[in-house]
């Protein structure tokens, strides 16, 4: 308990309070703006943090998280366009309060339970990342092998598009994890003769390109003028919020067990949660017929579930590396270069850091409370900022980051290159988080298979000789087998006669 | 279109101005070094070994010359992109770097041509021996009980610590290669750093890890590993009772994981002169070795020519280790 105290220490810092409180008014400003999104913001902030200690560093990425993925409700209620990819399971219903003259209502909801949805992410993350970094002591690199596989798998399987489109971004996700310096052989690939391409293609360039200058290509292609936003008061926003929860307390419960089971698997986040939440909540509601005309039950569950995955994405992220989401991708990132390598033995040699990581979480949910409401109450003023004004100084940002990353020109190049890459993919319909998880856990499953294979002197069975591996890999292929299951068992049951 | 093409043209005229905003400053002369703020570059990434001892130089060089020392990462390719770079800088003496053990494998393994006579070395700082380390479990209790598992020949052991042909693959080498054994007889598995390798072993991935014992601390305090030989010359500090491997073997091969201050070939004499004086000072005061040594790492200081003949030295010591495992193309 030494390290618990420890940590309070840590974080009850002015540097750290002054930090968070400032991270909570960027998060909720780029969470309001629609179009920014909570991954855009936190990319944008990666090289600030670089300068930062370590505590405040990740402080402010879960305070940005946090409020950004709340505020995108606030457009979403009072506008229609939600925020960011995670209100819009739920902005119809939202909005439809909103015109009926329920927008208190609607956006109380969404701040009280988000915050809860934080809080309990919080206490689950804080239980259950050192039970399982205990346990993850054992995992050599068999078991690594297969986790990192299982990511892949889901990074396809969890997305919300297209299938064979989230596949062909995560091979060219994959394909650009390959460039550089061969950790095994030491021998160089796909770096044509140069220096920089030597280091391989570092990944926070490519998520600030994918993530915001392909929003600013976008803002300039579109001819999309400044959003309308009619001027309106905001009243008592927590007036019935308590009584919503007492009616939906199922609601409650079942939006926050669902968000942190998704948010732990890989390629998951708070969107997908808040998709899930929506869809399991209209199927057990005893009144679906109102979902998307403005029934609040729908937004109870989905708003805890999308806040709640936050923290739980931070499970593998922590204790095996492995991102739960496209923001955990850039943690991890933020993580190395603080010098707080991410797996089981940090919370052996840090223990004082990772429950100082943990505090940050519910700091984080209690600073969106009061600044939260302040959002709200000036929403009007926050989504009437003109897009021409804001979209150069985003440039700005992504260019001295894309630079500060490892203080070369390179990464400015890389930037420029991988914005266009995301602006084609997602107007074509690509994800973009198969490609940054293919980058991220590419490096991962080749070297993790070629340490493996180093040690078996090529016995392929050794990758399920040790036991934990061996149900590992029983888990990926009973996911890899389970599509041709499927289709093979629709066939057989399509050649039955009828009758 | 005009509107798309207008819309460009500020966007791109406003993005400059953010971007020079935060940009800095500019170029000025060389006269009366230093009059504007110098860089250190360094080779491996934040947070790391190499980057917290040229932080605490820097920190204290800044205070010595009046100026300030920024500490700039420029990682990737096991240290040949940020060594290319200091050997390519300006020798203006606005450029340092600090430059470490790799500068003497690397181009043995052909990666680059870069060789240490690229730099002016200014001073060696720093240096950390090598340590083997087994499982707390593991039914190994001496290094010589590692050789005669070795010369039985059972059961092929399998070895990690650095990447293929990083600098503890080496050590490990040359240490069997002093013991008259085939430095073949050990797989060893590449992981990214001492950090992943050090995990595995805990996790009974492999049989044997070389590592600084600055990076091991944690497991050995956790109970998990424990130290067999330090690879030096001397006992080190955080393990009194772990021989050296003269003690336990005889064989007096050693090799640290050095570092230092070196800038890029060609630097103008005086500003030699001015960091030679001021790093000596720097390296003897009682503040510099606390630090260091705070952390596990070894102050070790040799001058501008100490640490010339040092690196030459080092060169060729890893070159043939190197050689004897089938690393040099």
């Amino acid at each position: 308990m030494d390290a618990l105290g420890a940590a309070f220490g840590l974080v009850l810092q002015p540097d750290v309070l002054v930090a968070v409180g400032l991270a909570a008014v960027f998060g909720l400003f780029v969470g309001a703006i629609p179009g920014l999104t909570a991954t855009m913001a936190v990319a944008l902030l990666v090289p600030v943090t670089i300068f930062m200690e370590p505590v405040p560093a990740v402080a402010v990425v879960v305070t940005v998280v946090a409020t950004a993925i709340f505020a995108g409700d606030i457009p979403g209620a009072l506008l229609r366009i939600p925020g960011t990819p995670a209100s819009a399971a739920y902005t119809d219903d939202a909005f439809a309060m909103s015109r009926s003259g329920e927008a208190e209502l609607a956006l109380g909801v969404s701040l009280v339970y988000s915050v809860l949805g934080g809080l309990v992410g919080a206490v689950v993350l804080t239980a259950a990342a050192p039970l399982l970094a205990e346990f993850a002591l054992q995992f050599s690199s068999f078991e690594y092998f297969w986790l990192a596989s299982l990511g892949l798998t889901c990074a396809v399987f969890m997305s919300a598009q297209s299938r064979v489109k989230a596949i062909g971004s995560l091979l060219l996700g994959l394909l650009v994890s390959t460039v550089g310096l061969d950790v095994v052989s030491g021998q160089a690939r796909f770096t044509f003769g140069t220096t920089e391409l030597l280091g391989g293609v570092h990944f926070i360039p490519v998520l600030i390109g994918m993530f915001a200058v392909s929003e600013v290509i976008r803002h300039m292609a579109a001819s999309t003028s400044d959003l309308r936003v009619p001027a309106r008061r905001i009243g008592n926003i927590f007036a019935g919020v308590a009584a919503v929860g007492r009616r939906h307390w199922r609601s409650v419960v079942r939006g926050n067990a669902l968000g942190v089971g998704i948010g732990i698997l890989p390629g998951a986040g708070g969107d997908i949660a808040a998709w899930i939440a929506y869809a399991v909540s209209k199927r057990c509601s005893r009144q679906p017929e109102r979902y998307g005309t403005g029934h609040v039950e729908g937004i109870v569950e989905s708003a805890s579930a999308n806040n709640s995955a936050l923290a739980s994405a931070w499970i593998p992220t922590l204790v095996f590396g492995i991102p739960g989401d496209s923001t955990t991708a850039i943690i991890i990132g933020v993580l190395y270069m603080q010098g707080l390598n991410p797996g089981p033995t940090v919370f052996l040699e840090r223990p004082e850091l990772v429950y100082a990581v943990f505090l940050t979480f519910f700091l984080a949910n209690l600073v969106m409370l009061p600044l939260g409401l302040a959002a709200i109450k000036s929403a009007t003023l926050l989504l009437r900022v003109p897009r021409d004004l804001l979209m150069p100084i985003i440039l700005g940002c992504c260019i001295v980051g894309a630079f500060a990353i490892n203080n070369a020109a390179f990464g400015i190049v890389v930037m420029l290159v991988f914005g266009l890459v995301g602006f084609l993919m997602e107007e074509n319909g690509f994800p973009l988080t198969p490609a940054i998880l293919g980058m991220v856990l590419g490096r991962m499953v080749e070297e993790q298979f070629m340490i493996s294979m180093i040690k078996a002197e090529g016995n392929v069975l050794a990758f399920v000789d040790r036991p934990i591996a061996a149900l590992l890999a029983a888990l990926a292929v009973t996911v890899w087998a389970w599509p041709a299951v499927k289709t093979l068992r629709s066939r057989v049951a399509g050649l039955r006669p009828v009758g | 279109m005009g509107g798309m093409r207008r819309r460009l043209g500020v966007m791109i005229g406003l993005a400059a101005l953010v971007a020079v905003g935060c940009g800095g400053a500019g170029e000025l002369g060389t006269a009366g070094w230093p009059n504007r703020p110098i860089t250190m570059l360094v080779a491996f990434g934040a947070g790391g070994g190499t980057d917290a001892n040229a932080r605490i130089v820097s920190g204290l060089l800044e205070r010595e010359l009046g100026q300030p020392v920024n500490v700039v990462n420029r990682t990737g390719g096991g240290g040949v992109v940020g060594h290319t770079a200091i050997a390519n800088a300006e020798p203006d003496g606005y450029t340092l770097g600090y430059v470490v053990a790799e500068v003497a494998m690397m181009h043995w393994a052909g990666l680059t041509d870069l060789t240490f006579e690229a730099f002016t070395p200014l001073a060696m700082l720093t240096g950390t021996p090598g340590a083997v380390f087994v499982r707390s479990d593991a039914p190994w209790e001496s290094i010589d009980d590692v050789l005669d598992e070795i010369d039985r020949g059972a059961e092929i052991l399998q070895a990690s610590g650095s990447g293929q042909g990083g600098i503890w693959h080496v050590t490990l080498a040359g240490v069997l290669r002093s013991l008259a054994r085939d430095p073949g007889a050990v797989t060893w598995v590449p992981h990214q750093g001492a950090a992943p390798a050090l995990a595995d072993l805990a996790a009974g991935g492999v049989d044997l890890v070389v590592s600084a014992p600055a990076e091991a601390r944690g497991l050995v305090d956790a109970g998990r590993i424990r130290p067999l030989v330090v690879i030096d010359t001397e006992r080190h500090r955080l393990w009194p009772d772990v021989p050296t491997l003269a003690e336990a073997t005889g064989s007096d091969w050693n090799a640290l994981a050095w570092g230092g201050v070196a800038g890029p070939a060609g630097l103008p004499a005086d500003v030699v002169a001015t960091l030679q004086a001021t790093l000596g000072g720097i390296a003897r005061s009682e503040e510099f070795i606390e630090l260091i040594e705070r952390r596990g790492t070894g102050a070790i200081y040799r001058d501008a020519g100490g640490f010339r003949e040092y690196m030459a030295a080092s060169d060729a010591s890893f070159g043939q280790a190197m050689a004897a495992v089938g690393l040099v193309p």
